[in-house]
């Protein structure tokens, strides 16, 4: 690089230093004050928030924060999914968008601080939108039990054939409301066609039909008609033929009034819509509002009538008593007049809640709406805790009324609900003895009335985990003594359980695991089928997808071979697709959730699901793929020939599918392959449409060799896959990136390289950054010893290139670029001109992202600068972040610092340029900048400073220093903490401890309890690095200070002092003893605790060094506070004391424990038992000799008195 | 209470350990009992202790060696029945 060019970046940038001073508000470093911040703006929040996010602000707003809940089948929202082949790219909302309008108007409004305080246990705050669809589902009737013995009244109940018929129905309703919502979606546009329009026209024309049959509302003949000529519906209502053409039409009909005077049905859970009651009471809903026809009632916190807002709700008599005159005044409440009914429209009850909106003050004092929460709900005793949604449940305990004239049934209830309330809310044995009473009295209580109190608080939307895993709990328990009584609950339980399987939490779907194979032993096959099979083609996806986990269970609690034709059946269900493909997908969890133990049965269900492998669905063929890697997962690496069937189907289809399919069917091909035998192998890779996955699997295969691979697979795998589209998608990339590097690893570095190095000049940006970083793994993991001089230059070159031409920056090129020159060494010598000409003119740079990302280039390219001696161009690169420490964006002004410090900590403090003493003086004002990455870049600079090159800066630009430090003892994070006390400790070597002490003594007296601590540290730090003679008698001196704090502290110092010293400590022994004599016999236990502390640290330090006669004085001042019952105290005196007897050895510290070993008071003899077992622990051979005499029981140890 | 219940379990994990180490219900039979049994184990443990207690005796080492570990069996006699037979029993055994 030039000098002129050197020059001219100089001049700019000191045009920019300028510029930047002279705004107004400017943060930039003053050379005349030394100070930047002029205008007293906050240090630590960042002011262009375009690039920089507020601390505040949630670092990982934007990110999946879950995992998704379907795995690796993606097809959670069937319904909408979009199968249309586009030409051009979708472009969708950020995950934020969709967050803030999922989030934005749902209940979750009610509380928005509820999932953020200190750590939300409701379960609901951390649930993903797809979980929280549980709550969709509602809890339907109890079914018959068909198996039963007919004798109880379990034959009463929903019938198999009566939820099948509901299913259907909900299916049909399901899929009109879609074609509502499509049309409300796509019809507004064309409001203004013809209205009359002739019948036989509309056969032919079916969409405009369906317009139309909305808009007109005379016509309802042709509407039906036009309903029934749907496409997808005469396939549909040819299967139940049950249903009457009365029926038909009524699906129809909601529409023409919903188009015209409602808003947008929003579908509320638990509340029916208005459209459907209309014509549909005698059919049961699909959301069914509580008490229609349901054995379980629907709760009523569950239902809408409870959302009234408060502004809404009726006048109690007592209020309007206390607002109206009343009889004093004159005036006279008037009855109502003889059959007078007020007007109270049911529906009004069960419209939508209203949204709460606006802001509304909370008024601590109105109460009137609130019940007064029960300070003690009668016969339970003190609860843990009680939440105010518990009143909806446990209400009724509390109204007080007379037990006596209860009926027994309703005396039942209560019991069970004061149970369940221990259980839930109690303290633990409270909870326990509840639990117990449950079990034990479980069949007398019976499965209904258990269950129905049960289930609606496992479904309470502000469920918490604790209050979740004990009514799990409390089911799991009853299950066994129900056992057969359980069953025509059987589905209720699924619908609250199932949601479980799918949680994030670990032990949750354990727990759900083991209650649903529990459940399954508990009712039995026949009854599992019979209640879920419904549910394998129900219209939500997540029913679907939940039945199919919990049928794997099953399938593991009673065997694979029992619900093995089951399945074969549903697999080949020529109904519907949905039902085929929930049976596959039970066949995909069972080995997910069974592992190896599916290898005796693979045969079987490998057939059942393979001849899905051709299904005319594309995501039946998909989740069949998935079932089959799922399955050859399990058996690794057995089972090959199992898999022999569908081996063909599947390599030929493979060649057939596309997007998703086409991944499902390549991992099921990627996970068969590695069973295969190694010729075998080979036979099937040969294939000519080789793909990703497969490769990546079948390179790290040890019967494929790099020969092989050279020979047949690189070209087509260049040629097919490093291509700019493939950049382009997020998966493929990593993809991509990932199986060259397998490559990679069998055929070596320069062979890749010498195909791709070219793809960093390319013109798409993504390309090269795919490069750089294939690049940066491979010379990562394997070296550049085998890159030749031209593709090492090609490399350079390119690498460069990309470098400078990428316009977000990313730490990808950072750190392709750091380990192609890192693994290079000294072969970089004759580029490294062109490299820092690169970085100063980035320095330079307007955006701050590239200076920063040129300084962290520095920060690693350092060392192979010094290795090829570049200390000129070090120099250089020296000055110019030297005169960029005036920074205003502190990320920037961190990585600046960290870069300096590189180059300081390679070439030395003697050799650097600027020379230190111009460096020092600017980093003081930086010091006091509150950005974690500045300090901890600043003190880690000064600290190297302080250590190896003090005396290049004057004194008092030290003590400076050191003022700027006491603020950083207090920092959060450790590592600048401890960075500073060692800078404490180099300073204090440097200049003298004098100064340096008195400061810390000074603040010794602050308030703050982490600085104080701090403060104690550095003293100790100073003392070792000094020689304790110069910090003791100043420490000591601060203790006659009588303030508790500082003689605390000094105490404190003290024990990190003797902790620091050790051995030197035995000269200062007597020194400190007075003082530690008054400390031990304070009032204060934190005094008296910490006093403990320094004596253990002295009596380690000292051990054989002779101070025994001290060890013992301060022994016998320690022992007294043996009977001390704070668990920290007596944890201090009890090390105290153990340190005293590794000081003065086992037999005289024991001399003391004899005496209350055997004392008639137990509170005695605890603490002396503790001492005689910690003594033995460590030293029981050594004790030997000092046992008690036992000569007067004649049972002495006489061989210890042998002398030859 | 949480404190209490783990200590207590400090404490079981401690004692089955160490056989030695004792409780504040640990009767003063049990305790002697372990502090002979400690002292026969330390001289057997240390062989050059061995040999010269067995030079003192005139014994053989082994011989000496096989003694010490007889004597831990009931070194201080059989557990007491009742607290007042503590003494009875010792002066039986004594030795």
């Amino acid at each position: 690089m030039s000098d002129a060019e050197f020059e001219q970046i100089r001049k700019l940038q000191a045009e920019r230093n300028a510029a930047a001073a002279a705004k107004k508000g400017s943060r930039t470093f003053d050379p005349s004050t030394q100070r930047a911040d002029t205008t007293k703006a906050k240090l630590t929040e960042a002011w262009d928030t375009d690039i920089y996010d507020r601390e505040t602000e949630d670092k990982y707003a934007g990110y999946h924060r879950t995992l998704p809940a379907a795995n690796g089948d993606e097809d959670e929202d069937m319904l909408d999914a979009d199968n249309t082949r586009r030409l051009v790219g979708q472009y969708t909302a950020t995950r934020a968008q969709i967050d803030e309008f999922a989030h934005g108007a749902g209940v979750e409004e009610d509380d928005r601080l509820a999932g953020r305080g200190e750590r939300s246990t409701r379960i609901v705050d951390r649930e993903t939108d797809y979980q929280k669809r549980r709550f969709n589902r509602t809890l339907e009737p109890t079914r018959a039990d068909p198996f039963a013995n007919s004798q109880g009244g379990a034959q009463e109940g929903a019938t198999y054939r009566e939820i099948m018929e509901r299913r259907e129905l909900e299916r049909e309703e399901e899929r009109v409301r879609q074609a509502i919502a499509q049309k409300m979606k796509e019809g507004q546009t064309e409001e203004h066609k013809p209205l009359l329009k002739d019948s036989t026209e509309a056969e032919k024309d079916k969409e405009t039909e369906k317009e139309k049959d909305e808009n007109d509302k005379n016509k309802s003949e042709t509407s039906a008609d036009s309903a029934t000529t749907g496409r997808k519906r005469k396939s549909r209502w040819d299967v139940s033929s049950t249903d009457t053409t009365d029926q038909t039409a009524a699906p129809a009909e909601p529409k023409k009034k919903s188009r015209w005077d409602q808003a947008p049905a929003v579908p509320v859970p638990g509340a029916e819509q208005p459209k459907k009651k209309s014509r549909w009471d005698q059919a049961p809903a699909a959301t069914p509002i509580g008490n229609v026809g349901l054995a379980t009632p629907m709760h009523p916190s569950q239902g809408a009538a409870f959302d009234l807002s408060a502004r809404n709700r009726y006048l109690t008599d007592e209020e309007l008593d206390a607002m109206l005159p009343g009889p004093e005044e004159g005036y006279k409440i008037v009855e109502p007049p003889p059959g007078y009914v007020p007007v109270r429209p049911a529906h009004k009850l069960v419209t939508a809640p209203p949204v709460a909106t606006g802001f509304t003050m909370q008024d601590p004092s109105s109460s009137r709406l609130s019940q007064p929460m029960p300070k003690e709900i009668p016969g339970v005793g003190d609860l843990a805790f009680f939440k105010p949604e518990d009143m909806a449940y446990f209400g009724k305990l509390a109204d007080g009324a007379n037990e006596d004239e209860l009926s027994v049934e309703e005396l039942k209830e209560r019991k069970i609900m004061r149970l369940l309330l221990k259980v839930k809310n109690g303290t633990p044995p409270m909870r326990k003895t509840a639990l117990r009473q449950l079990t034990d009295n479980a069949r007398n209580f019976g499965a209904g009335p258990l269950f129905n109190q049960i289930l609606p608080l496992l479904m309470e939307k502000s469920l918490e985990d604790q209050e979740r895993h004990l009514l799990v709990k409390v089911i799991d328990r009853i299950l066994y003594k129900l056992d057969d009584m359980v069953r025509p609950y059987v589905h209720k339980i699924l619908v609250v359980i199932e949601p479980l399987l799918i949680d994030q939490d670990y032990y949750a779907r354990m727990e759900g695991r083991e209650i649903i194979s529990n459940l399954a032993k508990a009712a039995g096959l026949a009854t599992m089928i019979s209640v879920m099979r419904p549910d394998i083609d129900h219209v939500d996806e997540y029913v679907r997808n939940t039945t199919a986990r919990a049928f794997a269970v099953v399938a593991s609690a009673l065997g694979i071979p029992a619900l093995l034709p089951f399945l074969r059946a549903v697999c080949r269900s020529k109904k519907s697709w949905q039902a085929r493909h929930t049976g596959v997908k039970i066949v995909q969890q069972i080995p997910i959730l069974m592992g190896c133990a599916v290898l005796p049965h693979l045969k079987q269900l490998v057939e059942c699901i393979a001849p899905n492998l051709n299904d005319e669905q594309v995501k039946v063929r998909t989740v069949t793929a998935l079932a089959i890697a799922a399955l050859a997962e399990a058996s690794n690496p057995y089972g090959i020939e199992s898999f022999d069937e569908i081996l063909n189907p599947l390599w030929t289809g493979a060649r057939k599918q596309r997007g998703k399919g086409l991944a499902a069917f390549l991992k099921a091909v990627g996970y068969i392959i590695p069973l295969m035998d190694e010729d075998y192998a080979n036979y099937y890779t040969r294939d000519e449409k080789v793909v990703l996955k497969v490769i990546s699997q079948c390179a790290q295969t040890d019967g494929v060799t790099a020969g092989y691979l050279k020979e047949h697979v690189l070209d087509g795998f260049f040629k097919n896959f490093w291509v700019r589209r493939m950049a382009l998608d997020k998966r493929n990339y990593r993809q991509v990136v990932e199986t060259t590097v397998d490559i990679g690893q069998k055929v070596g570095v320069s062979e890749i390289l010498e195909r791709i190095v070219g793809n960093l000049k390319d013109e798409s940006e993504a390309y090269r950054k795919m490069t750089v970083e294939t690049v940066e793994k491979l010379v990562a993991s394997l070296g550049a010893a085998d890159i030749g001089e031209r593709l090492e230059e090609r490399l350079i070159d390119g690498i460069l290139h990309a470098f400078q031409e990428q316009t977000v920056e990313d730490i990808v090129m950072l750190n392709g670029f750091g380990s192609v020159v890192n693994a290079l060494g000294t072969r970089c010598k004759p580029y490294l001109p062109q490299i820092v000409s690169t970085i100063l003119w980035r320095l330079n740079n307007k955006s701050p992202t590239v200076r920063q990302q040129a300084a962290d280039l520095v920060s690693r390219i350092a060392m192979v600068m010094k290795q090829c001696g570049e200390d000129a161009l070090m120099g250089k690169l020296g000055v110019v972040l030297y005169e960029y420490l005036g920074e205003e964006y502190p990320e920037v002004l961190g990585s600046i610092l960290g870069a300096l410090r590189s180059i300081v900590t390679v070439v030395g403090i003697n050799q650097m340029q600027p020379p230190i003493k111009d460096l020092l003086p600017r980093l003081t004002p930086i010091l006091r900048n509150r950005h974690e990455k500045v300090q901890e870049n600043t003190i880690d600079l000064v600290g190297r400073i302080a250590d190896r090159g003090p005396e290049s800066v004057n004194a008092r630009e030290w003590m400076r220093i050191c003022f700027e430090l006491l603020d950083m003892l207090k920092a959060h994070k450790k590592g600048i903490r401890r960075a500073a006390n060692n800078t404490f400790g180099f300073i204090a070597k440097a200049i003298g401890p004098q100064d340096v002490l008195a400061t810390l003594l000074n603040n010794l007296r602050v308030q703050e309890r982490q600085s104080r601590v701090n403060t104690a540290v550095a003293i100790g730090i100073v003392a070792e690095t000094c020689a304790p003679f110069t910090v003791l008698p100043a420490l000591m001196n601060e203790y006659r200070v009588p303030e508790l704090n500082v003689q605390n502290g000094v105490l404190k110092s003290l024990s990190f002092l003797f902790e620091y010293i050790g051995e030197m400590a035995k000269d200062y022994v007597y020194a400190v003893t007075p003082l530690l004599e008054d400390a031990l016999i304070d009032r204060d236990q934190v005094h008296r605790q910490t006093a403990a502390s320094v004596v253990k640290h002295i009596a380690l330090g000292v051990v054989g060094l002779g101070c025994e006669d001290a060890m013992i004085h301060l022994l016998n001042l320690l022992y007294p506070n043996l009977f001390e019952t704070s668990p920290h105290v007596i944890d201090r005196i009890i090390e105290a004391i153990e340190a005293i007897r590794m000081a003065v050895g086992p037999g005289l510290v024991l001399n003391y424990v004899w005496a209350g070993l055997f004392h008639p008071a137990r509170k005695v003899r605890t603490p002396y038992w503790r001492l005689y077992n910690d003594a033995y622990v460590q030293c029981a051979d050594a004790m030997v000799p000092y046992y008690p005499n036992l000569e007067e029981d004649k049972i002495d140890r006489t061989e210890l008195a042998i002398v030859l | 209470m949480a404190d209490k219940l783990r200590n207590q379990q400090e404490l079981e994990r401690l004692q089955a350990k160490y056989v030695g180490t004792g409780h504040p219900d640990t009767t003063s039979w049990e305790w002697k009992t372990n502090i002979h049994r400690d002292t026969y184990s330390s001289i057997v443990g240390h062989p050059p202790l061995l040999s010269y207690m067995a030079l003192a005796q005139n014994e053989p080492v082994a011989k000496f060696r096989v003694q010490m570990i007889r004597k831990m069996l009931q070194p201080v006699g059989p557990p007491p029945p009742r607290e007042e037979d503590i003494i009875m029993s010792n002066t039986q055994n004594g030795s």
